[in-house]
């Protein structure tokens, strides 16, 4: 059996050994059982938190089943985004098209349910049978008075990245169209959080607390009309990178509104993100409200964050995660812990970001770009890992041999942004790693089978 | 929060509103799991692949391996053979499978690839002997359900494998989508009967399997290949399920089973019956079963079957006239209902997301309520819920897509069938036979109690 794929080499660093960089941005090869997705889901997780809007989903109904509720974005308000809606298209409709189909359904759905707009997504046979969604979602539009708007997200035009991109057009239709708003001085807009266990409502709170208002997150708890102020802001303050420096790159030619990358976990990156803000706004008395919240939050959590660092330290970890910024994150917040990452990857990683990684980690790290199953238990077997950080699919990789997992993905329902989500990460990965359940596991030892 | 709209009456939507229903690709990979050695491979976008395997993941708690040919938009002008080439070519690389089964997906079936060809020229440009056995399945998402995916893919590899008809001393057991603890029960059932079972699929380890001292790329278990040749010469066929026909696909062979192909091709007496649940269905079972063994029904489960009497003597009084609301797939429709019904539990509403006439099956197989028995064939959750809020029933069972429905009704819900994913053990739920039974018949006596427990002004200690 080969051990790993070899066309896939120049995608895996190994950090002081490799000589070439991380090769990256590549569409998956075929057969290697990519953990990612395709166009059409890289659209539907950026979207989907928009809780007023109507999500059609226009194909077979396998699309619409797979992501019916599937991220714990949250919304403190309508709770439409967590309906799926599927024009289920049958032979008949491959055969004869869809159109008929799509505007009944759009019709009805938007009679029913009244959403603010309508987001309806292209999946793979739509293009391939010729239905012209874009006609369609004009037509609907004039009709019921929304904004209906196309997302041309066919799962094989591209890879999951392409998909935010479809995201990102879609949402810079709405961005602009209400100019009546009149933004109150230092605010911005979050671009890149999800609010994922009322995550945004954390940095929300930081944000207030130091004088910033915030007119809009995209996508997390998001509301149409608000997006559609989004051009009032001053700043763009951008995390999960990834999937966002699309609309954050196109509202700074558009607006010229500036953005700044951040990232909310861990205390380092999430002191840095208020600080870069008070700085942007050139404003001492918001630098000194971030100073002062920065050091209470700090002197409450780093006595509470001691007890688990004392077990953790020196434990070793894997990641893998969807984006790599996300990744350095948590490379630093497990330092913080006591722990080094052995391991480090994502679907979706730009060369900017796997430079980065290069630099942050220690030499022997494994760094990878797109990686699979067999990748990933080949590489935790060898550097001996104690935990897995990563999403659903790489969860049963890491139980299946006895190591401790941390969920960081959509599904997680722990906040763990901001200080008070470093303080249950720590509690989660220690929960995990220390639990006395893998005395019973025969765990694989850092030699690995094939040396 | 919002409420959000309810429709008082069904519309007639054209929309699928929360689907209750799967893709065709998502049964034919979790039937492909079932086989020894055998890696799935999806013939489509990498989502397909990707979004599969997250929902199997979810259930199963097990690592889901299944590749993709990962089409491109060139892919899609020029066609998929190339990329089936090198997606086969890493697979077989890596995995070093016995089998891999291609499913298709709505996208190569609506640019006509025919994926049967491509293997056969793939395999002819090799002459490595050790190359897998390679197989497709024809599974267009645009038509039917995850059931019939599954039973394509069931029938393909039976008209596959099943090249004779030389007698031996097996039977042949098609379970249907039941949970790997289900599995490992029949086995048990039939070894004790004195029966040699060639259970297909049996995920019953691939999809379940214990914790691991090594990764395995490709997980232990599976129906043995060298069985499934032997299935045309075996004693019989128990069919467990009543919508057991392809009709779906490009592989339909005139409407036929599985079981309906073994009897045709090779005259392998079929025994088919619904899923074994409740003691109704599991005496059909077992009298199959003694037909072919020519021996009665062992002890074992005889008492299992006296115990099972003995607890609804216990129970009947808590579920006698409970209205009940069930969903999910045909055949586990059809079984739970006709179980409820023996147990007095009134079914108020049957519904599924496939497009099969259910009411006849259902009124023949409940024939307590079968004037009363509402039954909605191509629904979905959306339908099940503006019902549910007219009907008021006192609990619903199916699998944990609805508990948003129970939850919005306070009232219990009763996880059973696939999938599960808001609870830990889904692959463990047993349903078949006494003990499954017995175990459904105490988890819904014992719902109903908490629920009146919980709500009484008191609360109490004896029941």
């Amino acid at each position: 059996m080969e051990r790993l794929i070899k066309e896939r080499d120049n995608q895996i660093h190994t950090i002081g050994s490799s000589k070439h960089e991380v090769a990256c941005e590549k569409k998956s090869l075929a057969g290697s059982v990519s953990q990612r997705a395709c166009v059409f889901c890289g659209s539907r997780v950026v979207l989907y938190p928009i809780a007023d809007a109507l999500h059609l989903i226009h194909g077979p109904i396998g699309c619409a089943a797979y992501t019916w509720d599937i991220r714990g974005a949250m919304s403190s308000g309508p709770q439409l985004h967590r309906l799926s809606f599927s024009t289920d298209l049958r032979e008949k409709d491959v055969v004869f098209g869809g159109e008929p189909k799509l505007k009944k359904a759009l019709t009805e759905l938007i009679e029913a349910y009244k959403p603010k707009a309508a987001f309806v997504y292209s999946t793979c046979i739509v293009g391939v049978i010729g239905d012209d969604v874009e006609a369609i979602c004009r037509e609907v539009s004039k009709e019921q008075g929304i904004d209906v708007i196309p997302v041309m997200a066919e799962g094989f035009k591209g890879t999951k990245k392409d998909g935010y991109k479809a995201a990102c057009d879609a949402l810079s239709t709405l961005v602009g169209t209400d100019n009546d708003y009149e933004a109150p001085e230092y605010s911005i807009n979050i671009l890149g959080d999800f609010n994922l266990a009322g995550e945004l409502w954390i940095l929300k709170d930081y944000y207030e607390r130091i004088g910033v208002n915030i007119i809009t997150c995209l996508t997390g708890d998001g509301r149409i009309n608000e997006i559609r102020k989004a051009h009032k802001a001053s700043l763009n303050v951008v995390q999960c990178s990834g999937s966002m420096m699309h609309l954050a790159k196109e509202m700074k030619e558009k607006y010229g509104i500036p953005f700044k990358k951040v990232s909310y976990f861990g205390i380092e990156d999430m002191s840095e993100a208020l600080y870069e803000v008070a700085t942007f706004f050139k404003n001492e008395e918001m630098l000194n409200k971030a100073r002062t919240l920065v050091s209470n939050e700090i002197q409450e959590l780093i006595p509470a964050l001691e007890p688990y660092k004392k077990k953790l330290t020196g434990k070793k970890a894997a990641i893998y995660v969807g984006g790599a910024f996300k990744a350095i994150s948590l490379v630093k917040a497990l330092r913080l812990l006591g722990m080094e990452t052995a391991v480090v990857g994502s679907q979706t990683g730009n060369q900017d970001d796997y430079n980065l990684l290069t630099k942050l980690c220690d030499k022997g790290t494994v760094i990878v770009d797109d990686s699979n199953p067999n990748e990933l238990s080949e590489f935790v077997k060898e550097k001996g890992v104690d935990l897995f950080i990563g999403g659903v699919k790489e969860r049963p990789i890491a139980y299946k041999l006895g190591l401790g997992f941390c969920d960081h993905n959509h599904e997680r329902k722990e906040a763990l942004a901001g200080y008070e989500g470093m303080l249950n990460f720590a509690k989660e990965v220690h929960a995990s790693v220390c639990s006395p359940v893998w005395q019973f596991f025969n765990r694989p030892s850092s030699t690995n089978e094939n040396e | 929060m919002d409420k959000l709209p309810r429709l008082k009456d069904i519309r007639p939507f054209v929309s699928t509103r929360n689907a209750c229903k799967l893709c065709s690709p998502l049964g034919a990979s979790i039937a492909l799991k079932g086989i020894e050695g055998c890696v799935p491979v999806i013939h489509g976008s990498q989502g397909c692949a990707t979004y599969i395997r997250r929902y199997m993941i979810s259930h199963y708690k097990e690592p889901v391996d299944i590749a993709s040919s990962n089409f491109s938009e060139e892919t899609t002008i020029f066609g998929g053979a190339e990329n089936l080439r090198v997606a086969l070519g890493n697979v077989i690389g890596q995995y070093k499978p016995k089998a891999v089964g291609v499913a298709t997906t709505c996208l190569s079936e609506t640019i006509g690839e025919d994926v049967e060809l491509m293997l056969n020229h793939i395999k002819g440009m090799t002459n490595d002997e050790e190359w897998p056995d390679l197989f497709t399945v024809s599974t267009p998402s645009y038509q039917g359900t995850h059931m019939d995916g599954f039973h394509a893919t069931i029938l393909q590899m039976v008209k596959n494998y099943a090249k004779d008809n030389i007698k031996n001393e097996k039977v042949n057991v098609l379970p249907n989508l039941v949970s790997p603890a289900d599995i490992r029960h029949l086995k048990e059932i039939f070894t004790d009967c004195g029966l040699d079972a060639i259970i297909l699929p049996d995920y019953s380890d691939t999809l379940d399997n214990g914790a691991w001292d090594k990764y395995y790329r490709v997980p232990k278990g599976g129906t043995p290949i060298k069985d499934l040749k032997l299935c045309g010469g075996a004693k019989a066929t128990f069919e467990m399920g009543e919508f057991t026909k392809v009709s779906a696909g490009k592989n339909t062979s005139g409407n036929l089973s599985a079981a309906a192909w073994l009897e045709k091709e090779h005259g392998v007496a079929k025994y088919q019956s619904i899923l074994p649940i409740g003691v109704k269905a599991t005496d059909v079972l077992f009298n199959n079963i003694a037909t072919i063994s020519s021996e009665e029904t062992p002890e074992k489960y005889q008492a299992q079957r006296a115990r099972l009497l003995d607890s609804y003597a216990d129970g009947h009084k808590y579920v006698f006239g409970k209205k009940a609301i069930v969903y999910g797939e045909e055949d586990l429709v059809l079984g739970i209902c006709a179980f409820l019904d023996e147990i007095g539990v009134e079914v108020i509403l049957a519904a599924s997301g496939a497009n099969n006439n259910l009411t006849e099956r259902l009124k023949y197989h409940c024939p307590s309520n079968a004037e009363t028995i509402k039954v909605m064939s191509d629904s979905d959750f959306e339908q099940i819920n503006e019902q549910a809020h007219e009907l008021k029933p006192d609990f619903i069972v199916g699998n944990s897509k609805g508990y948003y429905i129970a939850r919005e009704l306070e009232i219990p819900i009763i996880r059973v069938g696939f999938p599960i994913h808001d609870r830990l053990g889904g692959q463990r739920i047993k349903h078949l036979a006494y003990e499954g039974t017995q175990e459904l018949f105490d988890r819904i006596v014992n719902s109903l109690i908490e629920y009146k427990q919980d709500n009484s002004p008191i609360g109490y200690k004896y029941i």
